[in-house]
């Protein structure tokens, strides 16, 4: 069992979601889960919401949509069957229904999450020749780590933030191409194995060649030459050659990732 | 059989044992039957019969020592977990063998990852968005730190609008829980069919079928393969343990 420290906890503990507050009442009321007396568990789930407000419990989002939920629910009740009929399908359900098969359905998944943890605590007990339990919380060994495009996107905004607004008097030729910051990229990725996107940007001072850089990253992603990478969630984006590792440089790789890394931390 | 040596040769059920003990690692019936035919080609004569014993006379052997064991009470047991057999201590004596090692303290899942678990283990492969719909909350951190913790794992990316993940469980979750295979868990055929929405439906029925085949190539065993050359076997092995 969990220390219980106070109702505050507590609350939060039990009702991690609305669905698991719904199913907490339908218990304590004893009602028949198929046979939901809507009006009276949706006054207690607002009552519970106000309680939740009082102790100023961070509310989500999915707590309110299930209020209406139960509202519009409660409302569709109070119709006749006849009119309902009317308004609907012809073999249109129980406005209950849906929610039921959810909360039915999560009831399912509760059930099973506890039979996982019957497993865990009778596991706690069980130890094999190894002696050990199975590790939990090493590294990751699958990679989640792609950034997204509203990360690099983000990490475009950022560079040109800290680019001085240009004088835009006079009119110039084009200095930059894309094509040369792919050539770019792809020769200093022979040098670094792995550059940060604020490197890869650093240093530049026109608008035009922190978006000719960006636009060849993202061709280079596209063409699968290099992968844009996150080690953690807004975590600074790296951006790596996606060639096999013979490809790249010699063995003075290490040296030059810590550079990178330092440069980071600046 | 003849001669002296007939009362020295040892049962298969004993072998098993002694391999098992001797194991540091749970042992697959292939690893056990490869060293039985090394033994059997090894040695020659009467032992030329261990070489001959197949995959269904292994496990028998199991189940008999499995059985001994327990009649016995000898605080020890056979065990079959996601693929393989160990030799374990009864969970009875767990607390004395956890102050032995001195691991008393032990992380256990809060309920919110259990139910994220549970929802991954028995719909796997599955979206973010399926486990959200069931538990009606968001499941963003939870399953972040399930991955962290390697109990789940992306599959691949599916093929629906923005190509968003599919997670199912790995190894070590087997291995956690001490379940042989995800079939095992109770009620798997249950939850794993009821789907509310009926597109979700065909993309299940589309997609578990790979992860099945691929469930079965790591694990499934084919029946009485015994004249199969031991570098087949090896390979097989092999493949196992990658």
């Amino acid at each position: 069992m969990e220390l219980i420290k106070d109702d505050y906890k507590v609350s939060l503990e039990v009702f991690e979601g609305p669905l698991d507050l719904l199913l907490y009442l339908i218990k304590k009321d004893e009602v028949d889960i198929y046979d939901i007396p809507i009006g009276r568990i949706t006054d207690q789930y607002m009552e519970y919401l106000n309680l939740m407000k009082v102790l100023d419990l961070n509310i989500a989002g999915d707590f309110i949509v299930m209020s209406a939920t139960l509202m519009l629910i409660k409302s569709r009740m109070l119709l006749p069957v006849e009119e309902r009929k009317d308004q609907e399908d012809e073999e249109e359900e129980d406005p209950r229904w849906d929610l039921v098969r959810q909360l039915v359905e999560y009831k399912k998944f509760k059930d099973a999450a506890d039979h996982l943890e019957d497993l865990e605590v009778h596991m706690e007990n069980v130890f094999g020749r190894e002696s050990e339990h199975v590790e939990l919380g090493a590294a990751p060994d699958i990679d989640m780590r792609d950034a997204s495009i509203f990360d690099l996107i983000a990490s475009l905004n950022e560079a040109l933030g800290r680019v001085q607004e240009e004088d835009l008097q006079e009119i110039f030729a084009e200095e930059y191409t894309v094509g040369q910051k792919v050539t770019y990229i792809v020769e200093n990725l022979k040098i670094a194995k792995r550059i940060t996107i604020t490197d890869l940007f650093g240093g530049m001072t026109s608008r035009q060649e922190i978006v000719c850089t960006f636009l060849a990253v993202l061709e280079l992603i596209k063409l699968n030459r290099i992968a844009a990478v996150q080690d953690d969630h807004f975590a600074s984006i790296v951006v790596e050659p996606r060639e096999p590792e013979e490809h790249i440089g010699g063995g003075v790789e290490g040296a030059e990732e810590h550079d990178v890394i330092e440069g980071e931390l600046i | 059989m003849s001669e002296s040596t007939v009362d020295v040769l040892p049962e298969l059920k004993q072998i098993v044992g002694a391999l098992l003990f001797a194991a540091k690692e749970p042992l697959t019936v292939k690893r056990m039957r490869k060293a039985m035919i090394e033994t059997g080609n090894g040695f020659g004569g009467p032992y030329e019969q261990y070489a001959k014993a197949t995959d269904k006379q292994i496990e028998g052997a199991l189940e008999e020592l499995q059985n001994d064991l327990e009649q016995a009470k000898l605080g020890l047991s056979v065990a079959l977990v996601a693929g393989a057999y160990r030799l374990q201590n009864d969970a009875a004596c767990g607390p004395f063998v956890r102050a032995l090692l001195e691991k008393n303290q032990t992380m256990r899942l809060s309920k919110p990852a259990l139910e994220t678990l549970a929802i991954v283990a028995y719909r796997q492969p599955c979206l973010r968005s399926e486990i959200e719909e069931v538990r009606g909350v968001s499941v963003d951190a939870v399953l972040r730190k399930l991955i962290d913790m390697q109990l789940v794992r992306v599959v691949r990316r599916s093929e629906l609008p923005g190509r968003p993940w599919l997670f199912g469980t790995t190894q070590k979750f087997l291995e956690h829980f001490g379940i042989n295979q995800i079939e095992d868990l109770p009620g798997s055929q249950e939850l794993k069919r009821a789907m509310p929405v009926a597109e979700k439906k065909k993309d299940t029925t589309e997609t578990f079928p790979d992860i099945e085949e691929d469930l079965k190539k790591d694990k499934a065993v084919p029946e009485d393969s015994a004249d199969e050359s031991m570098a087949a076997l090896d390979e097989e092995i092999q493949k196992e343990e990658t």
